[in-house]
């Protein structure tokens, strides 16, 4: 069991390298995929969590003992952990597959972490984004409270520490509105979009970053399988939407509009 | 007839008019005579007018006299929206035979009263003539109907891994061809050249409506007089342009851009020099914005600030952008830049930051296209847009605020702030003097001082905005009367009876 005394908070923060979301992405001509021949940046959610971890910093100080971040993906994914280092985390490690490994799993991420976890045991606090973009499955924070048996705060908005009380008060977008409760630590939280606006990365913390720390470590070094247990079967585009066209007139409206078939009731 | 929103510019209109701006007692206004004529030839969705029987109301007509900066406001009865080349080439004719004035209008984001009828001309609109007539992806050449809005056609030609020549802060509206006929210069004049450089051909009805189709896609044509170079930058004077050939480069594969924070305007020259030997050919943009600009920016939300600690001290700011062709080659030379700029014995800026992802890239631009809008929303605003050496932008900018000041002008009722930006790598100073209202006071306050300063400076009293109707009187500071001689005879032979654009560039 966990401490329950008042302690420093270790915080992890796992971060994806997906495409761009400014990019218009294209299906692959195999349609197996999508073209990754193109921008890459770090997943906005995660950049949201990142910021999370800094601001909780900037209110409760010293007692966030560290910030660290995580991310499974091949050796390009080294930027995304330097810009969350840029951004204020203290250290990163990165898990490395292969480059022409297929993309991991939520579940396969899920077990990584947690096998980080049990790997450094001061971890208390996992704040990650509701969702990548890029498959926009939305699962892993889930999983992930679920298989290291914490407590979950998915779809965040606002997030309030109480070390003291061990204690995290947050605020969840839900359908129509939006709901507070209170977790115990430790906890896994999944930041929405309204929780905080990122910040630019600064000169110097860019160049602090490069100084950084970066673990390496292999799947197999955490004793885990991404071998994917889903096949896709086919990537396609939605149908194309069909322009629109100006009339001239109310006559050539209900003209065209009788042509294709409506009629008055 | 005044109209009611008319009398309340009256003051600002008045300071023009005892400039003895006006359009020609010879031309005529549009009557319904001419208005039967308009309808006969063009769909009932072209043709707005006060006249009867169409009797639109004004607030339909407003948008179309009144500029952008809300300083100028002209008085036509009748807007027509030509859908196609032949269409606006009977309008002329008739207007030429009537001796009826025509303002061209693009996107009306003019910002020199060129795009808006002094008296009651009539006003011919370009946007229902916003269709690409044909790319070819191989030699980046764009056929394009004048009135494509300059964004739709950037969205146009970027799945085809092309980007337009140009782009400005007032892209969401303006169009191709208002940008040909200002000779629009903007965000990326450094890295890609002027108009006069990416402009192939033009097709442009003249005065008589006859169609000059001059509309060829040769990268090369040394067959005598290049006649399209005289419509651009014409600002409307000499012909409607309906459609543009223009050469689009290859889309840039990775952009990035970082601002600057410099405690000194002085450190602006010695980083230009830096960043354009260190960065060479990925330098696209280096844009220059005072503190007064910046912090204008971020009060009116134009893009995400940098945080309080990083603009402590600072005096001023740089926007650098690259673009190039390999993204790990770009980043390499941008960060090798940063880091020796920061780590210099004496740097030359304080910090800055580096945009992580498009979003931040467009945040960061905002912050630098965003001034134009935020000075618009915090007054009125004077601008002058002058072409001055570099090191001589704040002398200007601190200039004329004394000069301001020493009238006992710089006061919140009066002249609230006195703002300096711009394209630095053109050496195109933006020089905003943002007032609580346009007054006579202020405006002789402001000329010809200014215009004496750039004078002195040897400068363009017109980098890239034009003359349009606000700057007739200073054209002789910046071209002398040889000049001004030459052109006047060149608007006598393609516009003898002084139609087109009245009133705009020439006295
Ligand atoms: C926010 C903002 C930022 C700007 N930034 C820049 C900048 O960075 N660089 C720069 O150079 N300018 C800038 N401008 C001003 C610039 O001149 C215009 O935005 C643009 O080039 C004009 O295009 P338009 O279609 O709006 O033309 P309009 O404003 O409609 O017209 C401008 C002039 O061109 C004439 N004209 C328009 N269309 C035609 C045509 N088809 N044939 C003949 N004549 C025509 C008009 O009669 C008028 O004299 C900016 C304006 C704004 C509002």
């Amino acid at each position: 069991m966990r401490p329950t005394s008042a302690r420093f908070l270790n915080i992890l923060v796992p971060v994806k390298r997906a495409v761009d979301y400014a990019v218009k992405i294209r299906v692959n001509s195999q349609q197996t995929g999508v073209d990754l021949n193109v921008k890459h940046s770090m997943n906005p959610f995660d950049e949201i969590a990142v910021e999370e971890a800094v601001r909780i910093r900037e209110r409760i100080k010293d007692e966030v003992k560290s910030i660290r971040a995580v991310t499974i993906g091949p050796s390009k994914s080294l930027d995304t952990l330097r810009t969350a280092l840029a951004m204020g985390a203290d250290s990163a490690i990165h898990v490395e597959v292969p480059e022409s490994a297929p993309a991991p799993e939520p579940l396969g991420v899920a077990k990584t972490i947690r096998a980080l976890v049990e790997k450094n045991k001061e971890i208390d606090l996992i704040i990650l984004g509701k969702q990548a973009i890029d498959d926009d499955a939305g699962q892993t924070g889930q999983m992930l409270a679920g298989l290291l048996g914490w407590s979950q705060a998915t779809f965040a908005s606002k997030v309030d520490v109480d070390t003291k009380n061990n204690v995290v008060t947050v605020l969840r977008e839900i359908d129509g509105g939006s709901e507070e409760i209170k977790c115990k630590l430790p906890l896994v939280i999944t930041t929405d979009l309204r929780l905080n606006e990122p910040r630019y990365a600064s000169l110097p913390n860019i160049m602090k970053a490069k100084k950084k720390p970066v673990e390496k470590l292999k799947p197999e070094d955490l004793g885990v399988d991404l071998t994917p247990m889903l096949e896709t079967i086919k990537v396609a585009e939605p149908p194309k939407r069909v322009g629109g066209g100006k009339v001239e007139s109310v006559e050539e409206l209900v003209g065209k509009l009788k042509d294709a078939g409506f009629t008055a009731v | 007839m005044l109209s009611l929103a008319l009398r309340t510019s009256r003051t600002a209109l008045n300071a023009y008019r005892s400039r003895g701006i006006h359009a020609p007692a010879s031309l005529n206004a549009v009557t319904e005579t001419d208005l039967a004529h308009f309808a006969s030839i063009l769909a009932p969705s072209s043709v707005i007018s006060s006249l009867a029987p169409v009797n639109s109301p004004t607030d339909e007509l407003d948008p179309f006299n009144q500029d952008w900066m809300g300083r100028f406001k002209g008085n036509a009865n009748t807007v027509l929206k030509p859908k196609t080349v032949q269409e606006v080439s009977q309008i002329v004719k008739w207007c030429n035979e009537r001796r009826i004035g025509i303002v061209p209008q693009g996107g009306n984001t003019g910002l020199v009263g060129g795009s808006v009828p002094i008296g009651n001309e009539l006003v011919l609109s370009l946007a229902n003539m916003n269709k690409v007539r044909s790319f070819d992806p191989v030699a980046g050449i764009l056929v394009a109907d004048a009135g494509c809005i300059l964004q739709a056609l950037t969205d146009y030609v970027a799945p085809l891994d092309h980007v337009m020549p140009l782009d400005l802060g007032a892209k969401g509206s303006c169009q191709i061809g208002g940008n040909v006929a200002t000779n629009a210069g903007g965000l990326r004049l450094l890295r890609y050249g002027s108009l006069h450089g990416s402009v192939l051909g033009l097709e442009v009805v003249l005065p008589d409506g006859t169609i000059l189709d001059q509309l060829t896609t040769l990268r090369k044509d040394n067959t005598g007089y290049d006649l399209k170079q005289l419509f651009i930058g014409a600002e409307g004077t000499l012909g409607i342009i309906t459609a543009v050939s223009i050469l689009t480069p290859p889309a840039p594969q990775a952009t990035s851009n970082v601002i600057l924070a410099l405690p000194h305007f002085d450190n602006v020259l010695p980083l230009f020099q830096t960043v354009k030997r260190d960065l060479s050919e990925i330098l696209s943009a280096f844009e220059f914005l005072d503190r007064t600009a910046y912090d204008l920016a971020v009060k009116h939300g134009q893009g995400k600030a940098l945080d309080e600690s990083e603009v402590e001290g600072a005096q001023c700011f740089v926007l650098v952008e690259t673009s190039g062709g390999r993204r790990e080659h770009d980043e390499e030379k941008l960060n090798d830049l940063l880091e020796k700029l920061l780590e210099a014995d004496e740097p030359l800026i304080n910090t800055g930051v580096v945009s992580q992802n498009p979003s931040q890239f467009e945040s960061i631009w905002g912050l630098r296209e965003g001034v134009t809008e935020a000075i618009s929303k915090e007054g009125k605003a004077y601008k002058y847009d002058i072409s001055v050496p570099v090191a001589t932008f704040k002398d200007c900018v601190d200039a004329t605020r004394d000069h301001l000041e020493s009238k006992g002008l710089m006061r919140p009722d009066a002249v609230k702030y006195v703002v300096g930006y711009g394209h630095c790598g053109d050496g195109n100073l933006h020089l905003n003097v943002c007032a609580a209202a346009y007054t006579q006071e202020i405006a002789d306050a402001l000329e010809p001082f200014i215009y004496e300063l750039v004078q002195k400076h040897r400068g363009s009293v017109s980098a890239e905005h034009g003359i349009g109707a606000m700057k007739t009187h200073a054209l002789h500071y910046s071209k002398d009367a040889v000049s001004i001689g030459l052109m006047k005879q060149i608007k006598g032979i393609f516009d003898p009876n002084g139609i087109m654009n009245p009133g705009k560039v020439l006295e």
